[in-house]
């Protein structure tokens, strides 16, 4: 007798360290093993026989782990500590890497001032070209890190080789408005050029497609917490800099700005694989902060557009603000959603999201309405195209997650449907951006 | 005569389905009813049970939550939702299809091997 509860501990021990497997679980596989062992006792099996066929019943923790995981791969994503595979040559390799690539593109960056071109067409220059000197380390760094076929690495560079020809050979107009949207869009295509190598290929996983928009979240905190140190540094240097004189102060940081900037976007990724039990704490009290007081914002000012006339005389200034405004809420959404457990029922944080999603919904369709008005009195310019496409883009993605929401919130469907949706959804933002690019400066003569 | 692993694997949803579809029921006692059922031919490594009804659960199929049970344990009971008995549907009529498709067969080459004898 007594024998039997130190060996469970010891089994729940055991148990607990597999990965994919949280508390919970452990707790509903112990009653199985519990009322198994209690039946066998029955039977007239001793309690230490009967502990031994339960365990044995229940199977490979391994394997069973496995399985788990494949179910939970959000729960898998914190579990991980550093190295997927190999775990002794991983860390150091991959951190060497990344440093490596991070020097690498820190120096790309300076490339343009160190072959001695002239000030104003560098800055020219960098608006048109500054993603394509930094983003091809981030995707090779994921091409070497998640193993990318040749096949997959030629895939890879087409998009990085045809916006370097766009930006760079179409002639455009001086100071024209489509080069200046093809400059916003440019950086967002890549970005999605990076994520099919973090995917390692596989871009038709909704799993991996989730696991894509956390890094993207994840990165944007880290860089953010990377600028703000930085910014301290450049802060205090200036400071130290400054008996010698402004022009020294300027030099110094002409040169520290751009590199660390271009520097800390492979970085913050190493960090985002490195570190991810870290951000874990971190982005579930961070969206829950944000989300409440977007969905605030968001529905008092669509209320007062409703109500007053303000959105009469919407400038493009303010158009391209509620853009944005509308990205940042999307982009918090799904990040949020990335970070849920999938099986919780749907709680206050569900409905708080339902607020932001229909409150934004309504802000875009105040944005469309205005905006059809100005283009019915003004007609098209790259401009209004290219706010009216992202605003179309925006627009089915929010009736849809609205509609899933109710659902989800009046117990109709499973959140699974509403990740899936968003997922789903993920490919057309990339494809937009990459429209834009590619056409956008052709239907308007480049001008 | 012990069943295949991947017929095992194809019938787990439906069977899991169909035995909530009777009543509520908790990860011990559905493994209990399936070899019940079975005759203790269909074999499964209980652990991987539970995998499945966390699925079925992301999926909306099933609703869950921890209760304890008259006698005093403490169990996470498991109920069928509309959706799953939709889903439950639909692989009914897909198992309907496959078996009978096999009856038929097997009606034949039963009838077949005595004609044989015969000639």
């Amino acid at each position: 007798m007594g024998s039997l509860e130190p060996s469970i501990a010891e089994w729940r021990a055991h148990v607990s360290q597999a990965t994919g497997v949280n508390g919970h679980d452990v707790e509903e596989l112990e009653t199985h093993l519990r009322e198994q062992i209690a039946d066998l006792g029955a039977a007239g099996l001793s309690e230490d026989e009967a502990f031994l066929v339960a365990v044995k019943r229940l199977g490979d923790v391994d394997e069973m782990s496995r399985e788990f995981a494949v179910e939970h791969s959000g729960r898998l994503w914190r579990q991980f500590t550093v190295a997927p595979e190999s775990g002794a040559r991983g860390t150091s390799a991959g951190l060497l890497r990344a440093l490596g690539l991070a020097v690498l593109a820190a120096i790309a960056i300076q490339v343009p001032r160190l072959v001695g071109m002239d000030p104003a067409a560098l800055e020219t220059f960098y608006a048109r070209n500054a993603s394509l000197l930094v983003l091809p380390f981030l995707a090779w760094y994921y091409v070497r890190e998640k193993r990318l076929t040749g096949a997959q690495i030629m895939l890879t560079a087409a998009p990085f080789l045809v916006a370097g020809l766009v930006v760079n050979l179409y002639p455009w107009t001086a100071g024209s408005a489509s080069e200046l949207v093809v400059n916003l869009h440019v950086p967002v295509a890549l970005w999605f050029a990076v994520g099919y190598t973090y995917v390692g290929g596989a871009w038709r996983s909704h799993e991996r497609r989730m696991d894509f928009v956390r890094f993207t979240g994840e990165w944007f905190i880290y860089y953010v917490l990377i600028a703000l140190g930085g910014a301290v540094l450049l802060l205090l240097t200036s400071f130290l800099l400054e008996p010698a004189g402004p022009e020294t102060v300027e030099a110094v940081l002409g040169w520290i700005l751009p590199s660390g900037a271009a520097g800390a976007v492979i970085v913050a990724a190493w960090l985002v694989e490195g570190k991810k039990s870290v951000v874990e704490n971190m982005a579930p009290v961070l969206t829950s902060i944000f989300t409440p007081l977007f969905a605030v914002m968001l529905a008092a000012s669509s209320v007062l557009y409703l109500v007053s006339d303000l959105a009469s005389d919407f400038n493009r200034e303010a158009i391209l603000v509620l853009d944005v405004l509308l990205v940042v809420v999307l982009g918090l959404v799904v990040y949020d959603m990335s970070a849920r457990e999938e099986t919780d029922p749907p709680g206050l944080m569900d409905r708080i999201q339902l607020v932001a999603v229909v409150s934004a919904l309504l802000l875009d369709l105040i944005v469309l309405s205005s905006m059809i008005a100005r283009i019915g009195e003004f007609g098209f310019t790259p401009n209004r195209v290219a706010a009216l496409g992202l605003n179309l883009v925006l627009l089915v993605n929010l009736v849809r997650a609205g509609w899933l929401s109710v659902r989800f919130v009046s117990n109709k469907t499973s959140f699974h449907y509403l990740e899936r949706w968003q997922t789903a959804y993920l490919p057309a933002y990339g494809l937009w951006s990459a429209a834009v690019v590619l056409f956008l400066p052709l239907v308007f003569e480049f001008a | 005569m012990q069943i295949d692993k991947d017929l095992v694997a194809a019938s787990a949803t439906p069977l899991v389905l169909a035995i909530l579809d009777e009543d509520e029921s908790y990860g011990y006692a559905i493994l209990k009813r399936i070899r019940e059922l079975s005759g203790g031919e269909i074999e499964w490594t209980d652990g991987m049970l539970y995998p499945l009804l966390h699925r079925l659960h992301r999926f909306g199929f099933v609703t869950a939550g921890w209760r304890t049970s008259p006698e005093g344990r403490r169990r996470k009971y498991y109920a069928i939702t509309e959706e799953g008995r939709v889903a439950l549907a639909d692989q009914r009529r897909q198992w309907v299809t496959v078996t009978t498709a096999l009856d038929d067969l097997w009606h034949h080459s039963q009838a077949r091997p005595a004609a044989e004898g015969a000639s």
